[in-house]
């Protein structure tokens, strides 16, 4: 009996250690959201019609993690069609954002704008920069 | 002639006209199809939902041709016809399997563009184009690397065409649109690119070294006319971007929704409007040296004295350490940038340009100018503002009053944050035989008829 509720209590402290962290990642991820990347994908996510591609229920943003990681990192200059649409315009590179901050940004992208993905870890990004071009 | 009749069909939008007879013409009538007029004008929608409907020429018969950025039915040039001149259009035929934005008739010959090449089909009488299928290529090769991509045309009287070719960067830097990036000296874009070539309107398959430069210095044109009072070209530029994003320091995001001015330029050969070493801020009214090249947002370029030709490395040596060495304000490039004829607010995007030379509207429009604004992006996180037609009175071919907004409330009237929220964006300008002036929008498709009603 002892034993359930110690494994209870561990499972429940897990779960809810684990939302508040994703909370904190999120809130500080829309701080960056708001400086960095609102001037051009805009405050609900949508973009603008051909030039800067929208952020909600994209293949890109809802994909594999390595790949939008890869795009903040290195920004997107060539022209390939996201859902069937062009964007004209070229995105930069955020060398001007650390690990956390790319991490915290993501996952805050991939859980709003009617988004729902897994979030994106210093790890995943660690990766991502580390490997070669 | 056969093809060309192979793609009538009745139209989508007028789907409510359509369906319910002239019930859906009274009603688009009536509430002026949503916009926001002049006392005594009148709108109406012609059509609507067939593509993106970008540039806009009408013919002496009061046929429409459209040029749209998305293929509608397979087809980029849309002609149409409103057969019972009630204002809806009743027939629709495609030709050109090419997207673009370009498209203007002038003697006896429709010109239309790509982003990268111009063509032209020979009109019959009726001004009907003869071979849909079999135009003639007049330039081909123009730079199209996916940003300012759209190529514009406008005609003179002695046998030019007049093409925009935009500049595929924000602001010249060594990375485009990315923080604290220097402008690249001297910027390598405007060889090519970042101006308007003239060409001639008859000679096949011309390319750049057909052409001549006719102006420099434009970062985009999309709205360009040529105005037979003064015989001299007139363009709208797209002014640059993210002025706060890539320089924080220097501008707030306030600042930066404000700045800097849309542009209109009268040019003759051998203009130069200044981009990228320059933009016009429409609050201090002076040409302001751009962040890139070591400007703080107040440096105008006519208060820096020093020699030109050392900024440009012509005497000065290398000219990348001159301009990496901020603390000494230079003069950039030649000395002749000009400045605008008239400044709009920030962002909005003008394209379209268009003299108005009809008898229909009242005095005070003849002459002047219509601008149709597409409407910001660029000034989030403020409001976006601009999508609308503006009107500037004309005077022995100078501005005579301030600019006005003419039709407004195409985005459908409440203020909203982001783009993808408008219903409609004014894209293209054409004036009427009677003297009404048709504006397209390309987030429908819309081609909307404005007129006056003594």
């Amino acid at each position: 009996m002892k034993k359930t509720v110690l494994v209870v209590f561990f499972i429940t402290t897990t779960v809810l250690l684990k939302a508040q962290s994703l909370k904190t990642s999120m809130d500080r991820g829309q701080k960056v959201y708001e400086k960095v990347c609102l001037s051009c994908h805009m405050a609900d996510g949508g973009g603008v019609p051909h030039l800067n591609p929208p952020l909600s229920q994209t293949s890109y943003v809802l994909g594999d993690k390595s790949k939008i990681i890869y795009i903040v990192l290195h920004g997107m200059t060539d022209r390939i069609p996201i859902e069937d649409e062009y964007y004209s315009n070229n995105m930069a590179a955020h060398t001007d954002l650390n690990d956390q901050q790319i991490a915290d940004v993501l996952t805050y992208v991939r859980n709003n704008f009617g988004n729902k993905a897994s979030a994106v870890t210093v790890a995943d990004v660690k990766a991502v920069r580390t490997k070669k071009k | 002639m056969k093809n060309f009749l192979l793609y009538v069909f009745c139209l989508n939008i007028s789907l409510a006209a359509c369906a319910s007879g002239n019930d859906g013409v009274k009603k688009a009538v009536d509430d002026n199809a949503g916009l926001k007029l002049p006392a005594g004008f009148t709108a109406i929608k012609m059509s609507e939902n067939i593509g993106r409907s970008r540039h806009i020429a009408v013919t002496a018969q009061g046929d429409v041709y459209v040029k749209s950025s998305k293929l509608y039915n397979g087809k980029g040039i849309l002609f149409m016809k409103d057969l019972n001149g009630d204002g809806i259009i009743d027939t629709v035929m495609g030709f050109g399997k090419y997207t673009g934005t370009g498209i203007a008739i002038k003697n006896g010959y429709l010109y239309a563009s790509s982003d990268e090449e111009v063509f032209r089909y020979k009109l019959n009488a009726k001004n009907e184009v003869i071979n849909p299928d079999q135009p003639e290529k007049i330039i081909t090769g123009l730079i199209n690397r996916h940003q300012h991509e759209s190529k514009s045309v406008a005609l003179d009287n002695e046998g030019n065409i007049y093409v925009n070719v935009g500049a595929y960067a924000n602001a010249c830097q060594e990375k485009d649109r990315t923080l604290h990036s220097k402008g690249r000296m001297p910027c390598p874009i405007l060889d090519s690119a970042g101006g308007i070539w003239q060409f001639k309107a008859d000679k096949l398959n011309q390319t750049y070294g057909d052409g001549i430069r006719y102006a420099t210095g434009l970062r985009n044109v999309v709205g360009l006319d040529w105005n037979t009072q003064t015989n001299s070209l007139f363009v709208m530029q797209h002014g640059r971007d993210q002025l706060h994003d890539n320089w924080p320091e220097l501008f707030d995001t306030k600042q930066s929704a404000e700045l800097p001015a849309e542009t209109m330029y009268e040019l003759h050969k051998g203009s130069n409007a200044g981009w990228p070493y320059v933009y016009y801020d429409p609050i201090q009214h002076k040409k302001i040296l751009a962040p890139e090249y070591g400007g703080d947002g107040k440096k105008g370029i006519d208060d820096i004295k020093s020699e030109p030709s050392v900024i440009m490395g012509g005497k000065g040596g290398d000219p990348t350490t001159l301009i990496n060495d901020m603390s000494i304000a230079r003069k950039p490039v030649e000395k002749n940038i000009q400045d605008p004829t008239v400044a709009f607010p920030a962002h909005m995007a003008p394209n379209a340009l268009l003299f108005y030379t009809g008898n229909q509207f009242p005095e005070k429009y003849k002459n002047g100018a219509f601008i149709a604004f597409h409407g910001s992006w660029n000034r989030a996180p403020e409001p976006q503002k601009g999508y609308l037609v503006a009107f500037v009175p004309f005077k022995n071919g100078k501005p005579s009053g301030d600019w006005e907004i003419f039709a407004d409330d195409f985005a459908g009237g409440d203020e909203f944050m982001s783009p993808n929220k408008a219903k409609h964006r004014p894209t293209g300008l054409a004036q009427g035989p009677d003297g009404s002036l048709y504006v397209t929008d390309d987030v429908k498709g819309a081609v909307y008829k404005i007129s006056y009603n003594k």
